[in-house]
This record gives C-alpha cells, structure tokens and sequence, in this order.
C-alpha cells in the first residue's frame, strides 16, 4: 500500500493535510469526502460521473501532471459558478504517485 | 401506499407493495419518473444491478415501469411534494407544489439527493428579482412578447430558448462564459446563424455578475472577460440563467424528520422508518449505520419497507412472504405471470 500526501484546503479556508492511497482506484472527490472535509450532499452528488459541479476544486500546484479535461468535465464546468482557470472537477483526478504534495482549495458549494 | 420519488427506488416499491396487494401512487418533481437515472445519466452503464452485467440507466427504468405496470401505479409528476400532515385517523395528507392533494395510509420518502431544481447563478440580490424580472425556469414563451430578455447559460436549454424566443421577444441577449457551447451542434449553428442577422445578441466570455431595478428588474451588469474594469450595464425586462438542474431535500427537510448529514435518518435496517411511524424513507435519501447509497440497497430497503407497512396498513392480517417463482405476479389489471407447468408426456 502507498499512500501520498495531499493538501486540501476547504470551503471555510481551512486546510487540511490528508494521505490518499494510490492502489485503491480513489479520485481526488473521494478522498476529500473520505476524510469529511466538506458536508455529505454538497460533495459528489452525482457521485463521479462529472455530471455536477459539487467537487469543483481549484488546483494550487501539479498541474503539468493532472490529467487532460474530458469533454465531459468541460462540459460541466461550463454550467459551474465561481469558475477559475485552475479549476477542475475533483471526481476526475485520479490518486497517482505523481501528485504527492499537491495542494487543491475546494470551489464554494452552491447548494447552500 | 403514497411514495415520493419516482427513481428506480420508488419505481421498484411499487413492484414489492404490489405482491402484497397495495396500491401505489408516486409523486415526483420532474417532469418524468426515473429520478437521477433518467435526468442526469440515462445514456450511462450501470454495471453492480445483479444479473444484469450491464444496463443503461435509461433502461434499467424502462424495465422497471415495465414491470410495475401490472399494479397500476399512478403517477402525479412535475410537482413537489411540499406540506404533510398527519390526520386524526392515522393516515397522511401530502400537498403539492401545485396543490394537489394525497391521502394515504403510509408515505415513503423515496427521495434520492432531493428534488432537481435550477441551479441558481450566484449572484447576491437574484433572490430580490425573482418572479420580479428573473426566471430560471420558461413555463409560458408568450410572457416574453415584446419584452427584452437576457439569457445566460452554454447548454441547451440556453440555446434552445435564445431560438425559440428571438422570434417572440423584442430583444434576446444570450450571455456565455466562454466561445464554446456545449449544446446539439445544429442548436449552436442555429444561434451563431440568429447572432449574424442581430435577431440574438450574442456576448461570449461574459457573465451576469448583478441585477438592479427599483421593484422590478431594470437592467443586468455583464462582466466582460472575469474583469471588474470591464462591465457594462444591459436594460432589459427579463433574466433567465438556465444553468440546468441540481437536487436539493428541499421541503422534506422541514417535515420533523430526523435529519443527518443531508439524508433522512431510519431506524437502521430493520424496515426503514422514520422517526415519525407510518412515514417511510428507502435509498439514497435515508441514513443509518452501514448504509451504502447504491439502487441495488434501495431494493433491498423497497422489499423489507413493504412488509413493515403492510403490517402498519393491516394489522389483524398475517402475512406470508410468497416467491413470485411459485405464487407468479397478479396484477390488479386482471393480468396473470406464472412459471409454465412442465409437463412431461409419458412415453408408452
């Protein structure tokens, strides 16, 4: 098992030094609910199928090593609020060894 | 029995309450039953329905109305349950959005994430304007004659209305955060088409960041480019941001039921009730120790559900769970499924 070190920095600001696993096919959004960083309903509510914008993250560090954006995820950003050019949805960031130490912020929520 | 939610979890209950004979109606805020199968992924595998090594969320909702429809459910959609209210007998009123009344002995909650509603833009005031110049939703095109409306939105729906009304409204202004829309490509041909001969004012990498008017709405500010130095401000008569739908518990929320970490809370696995008896909740929308949010678990929690409310409904009667391998499905169409006898023929 080997786990990296990630950054999250929540909706109130706060940040969060969290470990994810690399061999358990995890996303970024599934970490972050894993380790409850933000309220059960406003993370993830389509469950990962980029298909809401709920685990929107602006992406601090790494990003020459974060996947391509699918049509899909650009899609749904598309209809997101509070947008940025870092932006990215967490549900499509799987957890490799190369993103040890990266630092995201979640997005505000819009479901209140 | 009165189910609230029409995904493939309340679908499902109506099969289980069936074999026992109850009768079902469901109600659901969106326009058709399905829930999240149908609305946000119908194009979709699901691959963890037992026996089905595959299936399209769309599908899977088609056989499930199709094997509900022997126990004639009826179906009140596009409305919201709103208000319950518990009467003197035991049983429940649960009013709609558009007032529609229902009575029934027992209420299940089958209500997933909650009820799709439009995402609203955040902008701090929007709540001031609605119904007072913003719209998220277009239920009479009509309205909008000879008005000046500005839509914001990239999908679909933005594009489909921004046609639609530049033949009706005196003024369409279709704003987008970016050059690119995601909609049919014959929609955005359509709009690029309109933009040329002026019938839609099109503004790319823009958004509507405040509205202003006395008490109705008076005109928009547009940000152009994520620039603050750069706004403009638009006299319109109408803002509608079409930014599609997301699912919020809504009205539910305000029921008395005990409420955890966005979900309705039960009394673990034992037949899912809420903390106010004869009110039911079953998949994604309850919570209890162990509970794992798949359409397999609702099911489960649909069967189980269905013999503690049977039992609430009739209390004298004893049931016995029968397998529809032997008993087969009698719907209360008259229509009869049974396993075929085998007969085998005696060989002289």
């Amino acid at each position: 098992m080997s786990d990296i070190k990630i950054t999250v920095i929540d909706r109130e600001g706060e940040a969060h030094v969290v470990e994810a696993p690399t061999d358990m096919n995890m996303n970024l959004m599934e970490v972050i609910r894993l380790h409850e960083l933000a309220p059960e309903g406003t993370i993830g509510i389509c469950g990962g199928m980029a298909m809401c914008a709920s685990c929107q993250c602006y992406m601090l560090t790494h990003d020459h090593l974060l996947p391509e954006m699918t049509y899909e995820e650009e899609d749904m950003l598309d209809q997101a609020f509070f947008v940025k050019d870092n932006s990215r949805l967490s549900c499509q960031i799987p957890i490799t060894n190369e993103l040890e130490g990266l630092e995201v912020k979640m997005a505000p929520s819009n479901e209140e | 029995m009165l189910i609230i939610g029409a995904g493939p979890t309340g679908l499902f209950a109506v099969f289980e309450a069936g074999l026992l004979k109850l009768k079902c109606h469901l109600i659901d805020a969106l326009p058709q039953p399905g829930g999240q199968c149908s609305e946000i992924y119908p194009k979709k595998p699901i691959y963890d329905i037992p026996g089905f090594p595959e299936v399209l969320a769309g599908d899977l909702v088609n056989n499930l109305m199709e094997q509900i429809k022997p126990f004639e459910p009826g179906f009140t959609l596009g409305e919201r349950a709103e208000t319950i209210e518990k009467l003197e007998d035991g049983s429940f009123v649960v009013i709609t959005s558009r007032g529609t009344k229902h009575n029934a002995p027992v209420v299940v909650i089958a209500g997933g994430l909650g009820s799709f509603e439009p995402r609203k833009p955040p902008i701090t005031n929007i709540a001031n304007y609605e119904d007072k110049g913003v719209a998220y939703i277009i239920r009479e095109p009509e309205f909008y004659r000879g008005k000046k409306v500005v839509i914001a939105g990239g999908g679909d729906s933005a594009l489909d209305w921004s046609i639609f009304l530049s033949d009706i409204a005196e003024e369409v202004t279709l704003v987008h955060r970016r050059n690119d829309f995601r909609g049919a490509l014959d929609s955005v041909e359509k709009v690029s088409e309109l933009s040329k001969i002026g019938k839609i004012n099109l503004v790319t990498e823009a958004e509507v960041v405040g509205l202003q008017g006395e008490d109705h709405l008076e005109s928009v500010v547009i940000r152009h480019k994520g620039e603050a130095s750069d706004e403009e401000i638009k006299e319109t008569d109408y803002f509608i941001p079409l930014f599609g739908l997301s699912p919020k518990l809504g009205p539910i929320a305000n029921w008395g039921l005990e409420i955890e970490k966005n979900a309705i809370k039960v009394d673990n696995s034992y037949d899912y009730q809420t903390n106010i008896p004869g009110i039911y909740a079953i998949g994604d929308v309850n919570t209890y120790r162990g509970k794992l949010k798949l359409i397999l678990c609702g099911f489960h929690e649909a069967a189980i559900m269905c013999q503690s409310a049977y039992q609430r409904i009739f209390p004298d009667k004893k049931y016995v769970m029968k397998y529809t391998t032997v008993s087969g499905v009698n719907g209360f169409d008259g229509s009869k499924k049974e396993a075929k006898r085998e007969v085998v023929k005696s060989i002289n």
